[in-house]
């Protein structure tokens, strides 16, 4: 059991404020990210959490108490270090007991209980390595299983996959989601990288700056980013956007003059635009189509070809758009081709850049990591 | 069939790979031979010329005093006169003890304190931590004898004049910023994350330090310590003022050899060998540590 609540925490460096103002609720066995561009605050944030920075002002709460003033020792809280930070002089099991040793836990009980940690992470042959001869990954583990045995309230785990190579994070990537089904414990989980953000997440906070931009499931953010930028940092590859100008609205939607002057109405709310509003539309690669009837144009600079699908980057006027095409497709470069997207799939911004609300809701944006869970056990039923 | 291509005709491919890459000339091989062979050389005479005095001294020291101001011969038939002089007039082992008590009591005590010292400034640097640094460093730079009559007076009216705690305490104060300074550079090679995780595992900062830091940069703890020692071991200025016969070291037993009656070179020498052969030995048992801990950060 564990809630952890951030009530307008702030943090200043001397006169840089990192941290402007949080309010955050992170629910019960809850899988939470901590995700935006380097700097945004984020490590910062969950330093602070963990206790070995204190915030300027607000309160950090766990379970109902105010634990600023408690040591990091004593909120109960475990953290995995982007670079593992194992204690290079001790062995695998010494490392992972040595929260415990200080406890003053006798021998044979931190024994039992590092055999266990170690038996979820399958570290049981390793135990009496030193960390140096173990390989990135093994350090991984070592360092969750020195969490683990701290038997914590809430997991912090600080760009834990960022020094691992691309085919052990997709690995290690699972093996977190597993562990926290197997542990059922409050996780907190900072990256830069949206994908883990994406997969893992039953909750992201999208950071930029110090402030937070959005929180959301994923499928919330990806369906209905709250601006501009989470529209641009969530998804991969990045959305489109196009200046548009506004033609007219209605309660069926929004209607622009999109480049190349054909007309589209996009459904979403833009009751009180100006009639000069500047406007952006926002398109994912992925809902961009080629069309021979389609209202927007450009020409092919670079063709990618991922054999499932083939990323297009095509020139219009000065943008540079993406669009991802099935994979078989035969244009070359230089061909001009015509293209275009369903409405529904569109986004648009208003001049500071935030989106205007959509008219109805993606059936998924409320799906949360366990009702996946949930379906596939019905299916298994 | 396949390898048989242009460019790997019976020529070059006898050719070791070295030359290969010089186009089979070897010109460049034979400059980087001679100029190796004149760098050794070099190094070699520069280390002559530093040895040669501590050389010199170990001859004279074998020879009698007539042989000692004669035109210097490499010639002459070793003898045991000087020391068996020197034995007779001072009790050597008594010297040597002050000289460790003095120099391995100031090292701990430098230690003991610049550790928490260090540790601090690596840690948890404040804006003042780069002055109060150069601030330590200065000190150095102010010449001991400009503080000679306060030290004097200060030692006489605590009644610490010729004690080996007395000497010890200005051995300490000594060394201190150069032991802090040497701390703090190893200390700060230290990765943070290690002693965060350690907070979060629970570790009391004596705890951290015992547990963690201490251990993780004994190698540099090490060789701190090791140039404390020989620092005070060979310091003359300090001994000589503060001290007379209870607590003299071996710096003062030399001296003792220099008197207003005239040098006396071998017996002189032959002091001088014996007060520094052990911190000769000492230094030649432990220079692989010294140039680790040295080099530490460096190589990292």
């Amino acid at each position: 059991m564990a809630t952890l609540q951030l009530k307008q925490v702030t943090k200043s460096f001397g006169d840089t404020d990192v941290i402007k103002g949080i309010d955050l609720e992170v629910n019960d066995r809850e899988f939470v990210v901590f995700v935006g561009p380097s700097g945004c605050g984020k490590s910062t944030l969950l330093r602070i959490i963990a206790g070995l920075e204190s915030a300027t002002s607000g309160d950090l709460v766990i379970d109902g108490q105010r634990i600023n003033e408690v040591g990091p020792a004593d909120r109960g809280l475990a953290m995995v270090f982007q670079s593992y930070a194992l204690y290079p002089h001790m062995t695998v099991e010494d490392n992972m007991g040595f929260s415990l040793r200080l406890a003053g836990v006798g021998k044979e009980a931190r024994r039992e209980k590092v055999r266990e940690a170690a038996r979820i992470l399958q570290l049981e042959p390793l135990l009496d390595r030193k960390p140096k001869a173990l390989s990135g990954g093994q350090r991984q583990r070592v360092a969750i299983g020195r969490a683990i045995v701290r038997n914590p309230s809430i997991f912090l785990f600080d760009e834990p996959l960022s020094n691992l190579d691309a085919a052990l994070r997709v690995q290690m990537r699972i093996e977190l989601a597993r562990l926290h089904e197997e542990l059922d414990a409050t996780m907190i989980y900072v990256t830069h990288d949206q994908i883990e953000a994406m997969t893992m997440a039953d909750k992201i906070v999208v950071l930029q700056g110090g402030v937070v931009e959005q929180v959301g499931s994923p499928m919330e953010l990806y369906h209905h980013p709250r601006n501009r930028f989470v529209a641009g940092f969530i998804g991969s590859p990045k959305m489109n956007f196009l200046p548009v100008s506004l033609s007219g609205a209605n309660d069926q939607g929004v209607e622009v003059t999109l480049p190349g002057g054909r007309r589209c109405r996009v459904p979403v709310e833009g009751a009180g635009l100006a009639s000069d509003s500047s406007l952006e539309l926002g398109v994912r690669p992925e809902h961009l189509v080629l069309d021979d009837d389609g209202p927007l144009e450009g020409e092919i600079q670079v063709i990618e070809r991922l054999g499932g699908q083939t990323s297009l980057y095509l020139k219009m006027g000065d943008e540079l758009i993406t669009l991802m095409a099935d994979g078989d497709v035969a244009h070359r470069v230089h061909d001009r081709v015509r293209f275009g997207f369903e409405t529904h799939r569109a986004h648009l911004f208003d001049g500071q850049g935030l989106a205007l609300p959509s008219l109805d809701r993606h059936p998924l944006a409320g799906l949360r990591r366990q009702d996946n869970r949930a379906a596939t056990d019905a299916d298994g039923a | 069939m396949f390898n048989k291509t242009p460019t790997s005709g019976p020529a070059t491919a006898a050719m070791p790979p070295a030359q290969q890459a010089l186009g089979g000339q070897g010109i460049g091989a034979a400059l980087a031979r001679h100029r190796r062979l004149w760098l050794a050389l070099l190094a070699w005479t520069i280390t002559f010329v530093i040895f040669f005095p501590i050389l010199w001294m170990i001859l004279t020291g074998f020879k009698t005093e007539a042989q000692a101001i004669a035109t210097p011969s490499l010639l002459f038939t070793p003898t045991l006169e000087s020391y068996e002089a020197v034995h007779a007039r001072a009790d050597y082992l008594k010297f040597a003890w002050n000289s460790v008590y003095v120099s391995v009591g100031s090292t701990l005590l430098a230690l003991l304190i610049g550790i928490p010292a260090a540790y601090s400034m690596a840690f948890l640097p404040t804006k003042r931590t780069k002055g109060t640094l150069l601030w330590m460093l200065s000190t150095k730079m102010l010449p001991p004898v400009g503080v000679l009559v306060p030290i004097y007076l200060i030692f006489r009216d605590l009644g610490m004049l010729d004690t080996r705690t007395g000497l010890t305490v200005v051995y300490t104060l000594m060394n201190l910023p150069i032991v802090i300074w040497m701390l703090y550079t190893f200390f700060k090679d230290l990765p943070r994350d290690i002693l965060e995780a350690g907070r979060m595992d629970g570790a009391s900062t004596l705890q951290e330090v015992g547990y963690l830091l201490i251990p993780l940069t004994l190698p540099g703890i090490a060789s701190t310590g090791l140039l404390s020692v020989i620092l005070s071991w060979n310091e003359a200025f300090w001994s000589l003022n503060l001290t007379s016969s209870q607590a003299a070291p071996l710096t003062a037993y030399i001296a003792s050899f220099s008197s207003p009656e005239g040098l006396f070179w071998a017996k002189l020498s032959a002091a001088s060998t014996m007060a520094v052969a052990p911190i000769l030995i000492f230094g030649w048992l432990t220079q692989k540590q010294m140039v680790r801990g040295l080099t530490f950060g460096a190589v990292k």
